[in-house]
């Protein structure tokens, strides 16, 4: 009896002694070395390459979703967490895109600086069930409207992917310049010099995007594709943007939304269905031969593809889509 | 009314393969369900989904995103998975549900780390399972020539298939057919199961294989008769499913089987043999 009790306090006290080494390795301090690169995450590709450019030499970026990956369904592994860890500061897209990201803050202790790039951006949202998007042309992007939603029945959810709004993508410079400075007052300079060149970049490509958008016949700006990422990009360029399903890609379609887009397309007679780099193509694929469309080629929306394909950076992405739209619309 | 009914089909193309999808999984999968649930292996569907986790990882390893190596490699860590629990029932203590959970529970955890070895983020069963609205051609041909290819060979080893479920010792000892049938039955299953999840989705393969099977069982006390209820009520439902997917705008595998769940509930209550109403009724004595 005596043993046995001698035992249980024994293994109380070792499993009190781990708890607390787990404790203690959770606190340890990750402060920035004076010297050396400032370690920053971005939770997915094109995110990331907006804080390489505004960070240039003085940040080493990580990314936790990489190219062509889907951010909705990622689900985080150890060496992710242990990444974040040792990191100084991480960049999130926020409007609920990154779904497991509280978890993995708290799994991995992290303690640097948390900058949600969509901060101070006007969102949109739309309805979960439907696959319509009001995408009125909107003149100024600071006074983005979003449609008055009839069936008030539906589930409303906030539009995350703000990044297909190059406005707004300057709204997120700007926030990852903010954050850079915060964490490493030392290279405030340069951050601003990178992220003022950005942004003209950004700026020139906004106008060229609406250049191509203008040559279009108004009756042409209509297009289908498989994920309902394109909501901004629609409102603020003025294209009609229909899909088949929901805004992530784990919702399941109804018969009758596959038959409304058929009738839509039919009766509209939209030119073109496009594809993206994160869907499965066979529902698409399906709709595009019913009705006789073109299967215009692959838009990205969620992730940038990798370095050899079309669309390795943010800007690129843009350059890339504004050319498969406009070749299958304007033909 | 008819109108109604009829409409959606001739409107819509994919709602006509939709149809004929179901038609052929309704043709193949019920029957293969029977003889699960007569062996007591109703859950093997279920598991199987996940068993095939590994052959499709390793497809995606070495092939990338084709759908056929996938299918291929899934198909053969299925058939690796049923065989392994087949002959380990009749070999050790373990019965079939006991050496089926065993294996695919491996087999599961080993496709989840080879998935994540090749640190992708694309979510590999999501690719390989369709959905019936989405019927192209070679999934079309995939299914209906299963579809041949297993009631060919559910008629060639009937009458042993049916004395093996029943009484497989029997079996054995007065013939040398016994392993082969079983073995070619767990390639039925597997083969189905397979190729339902890649046209259908896992949900609609395996519901198809089994809700019909098992609400089959409350109109027919023969095998033949199970069979034939089964298939009938696996399409009724399919074509319930596929109208109310479209009327009411809800997901349409779900909707399929519900429609099935429907009819064995009601089987469950009305069912000419066994149901549960019928036990109630007040009956008239037996008197000497």
């Amino acid at each position: 009896m005596r043993n046995r009790l001698l035992t249980l306090i024994a293994f109380a006290f070792v499993m009190l002694g781990l708890a607390g080494a787990v404790y203690a390795a959770d606190k340890v301090s990750n402060d920035k070395a004076a010297s050396g690169k400032v370690k920053a995450v971005a939770s997915f590709s094109i995110l990331g390459d907006m804080v390489k450019n505004v960070g240039g030499d003085r940040v080493e970026v990580t990314m936790l979703v990489g190219p062509n990956g889907d951010a909705h369904v990622f689900s985080p592994t150890p060496a992710d967490a242990k990444m974040l860890a040792g990191a100084d500061i991480f960049f999130v897209n926020g409007l609920g895109f990154e779904g497991w990201m509280e978890r993995l803050e708290n799994a991995s202790g992290f303690t640097g600086a948390l900058v949600v790039a969509s901060g101070g951006v006007m969102p949109i949202t739309m309805h979960e069930e439907e696959g319509h998007h009001h995408g009125a042309a909107a003149e100024d992007d600071d006074h983005d409207e979003h449609a008055k939603d009839e069936d008030h029945d539906e589930d409303e959810i906030t539009d995350p992917h703000a990044w297909q709004n190059l406005f707004n993508g300057e709204i997120y410079v700007k926030n990852i310049r903010d954050g850079l400075i915060a964490v490493d007052p030392d290279g405030a300079e340069t951050y601003e010099a990178n992220a003022t060149k950005y942004l003209a970049a950004i700026e020139a490509q906004d106008k060229a995007v609406k250049a191509a958008v203008a040559k279009l016949p108004q009756a042409r700006r209509k297009i289908i594709t498989s994920h309902d990422a394109f909501g901004y990009f629609g409102n603020a360029y003025g294209l009609e943007i229909i899909a088949p399903e929901g805004v992530s890609t784990e919702s399941e379609a109804s018969a009758q939304d596959v038959a409304k887009i058929i009738r839509q397309i039919r009766e509209e007679h939209i030119p073109a269905v496009f594809l993206e780099n994160v869907t499965d193509r066979r529902l698409l694929d399906q709709i595009a031969a019913e009705t006789g469309v073109k299967v215009g080629g692959t838009l990205y929306s969620d992730a940038l593809s990798d370095k050899d394909g079309p669309a390795p950076t943010y800007l690129d992405m843009f350059k890339h889509n504004v050319g498969a739209l406009t070749a299958a619309l304007s033909s | 009314m008819i109108d109604n009914l009829v409409q959606p089909f001739i409107e819509f193309a994919f709602m006509r393969r939709a149809l004929v999808g179901s038609l052929a999984i309704s043709l193949t999968a019920p029957p293969i369900g029977v003889f699960l649930v007569l062996r007591r292996m109703s859950l093997m569907g279920d598991a199987m989904g996940h068993a095939i986790l590994p052959g499709a990882a390793i497809g995606y390893l070495l092939a990338g995103l084709s759908l056929f190596a996938m299918s291929l490699g899934g198909f053969a860590a299925g058939l690796a998975v049923a065989l392994a629990a087949g002959l380990v029932a009749r070999s050790t203590v373990l019965r079939e549900d006991a050496s089926l959970a065993g294996f695919y529970l491996v087999s599961l955890a080993l496709g989840v780390m080879l998935v994540s070895m090749r640190g992708s983020s694309v979510d590999l069963l999501h690719v390989l399972f369709g959905t019936v609205l989405a019927l192209n051609d070679g999934a079309l041909i995939l299914i209906a020539s299963i579809a041949s290819v297993s009631l060919v060979t559910l008629a060639v080893i009937y009458r042993p298939l049916v004395l093996e479920c029943f009484d497989a010792q029997f079996l054995r000892s007065v013939s040398p057919l016994s392993s082969t049938t079983h073995l070619l039955f767990l390639v039925l299953v597997v083969l189905n199961l397979v190729a339902g999840f890649q046209a259908l989705g896992t949900l609609m393969a395996v519901g198809i294989l089994l809700l019909p099977a098992v609400a089959a069982r409350f109109w027919a006390e023969d095998v033949g008769g199970m069979i034939a209820v089964a298939v009938a009520s696996a399409f009724g439902s399919s074509v319930t499913g596929l109208l109310v997917s479209y009327y009411v705008n809800v997901p349409t595998g779900p909707a399929v089987i519900l429609a099935c769940g429907a009819f064995y509930l009601l089987s469950m209550l009305v069912g000419v043999r066994g149901g549960v109403l019928w036990g109630l009724m007040p009956r008239k004595h037996l008197e000497a």
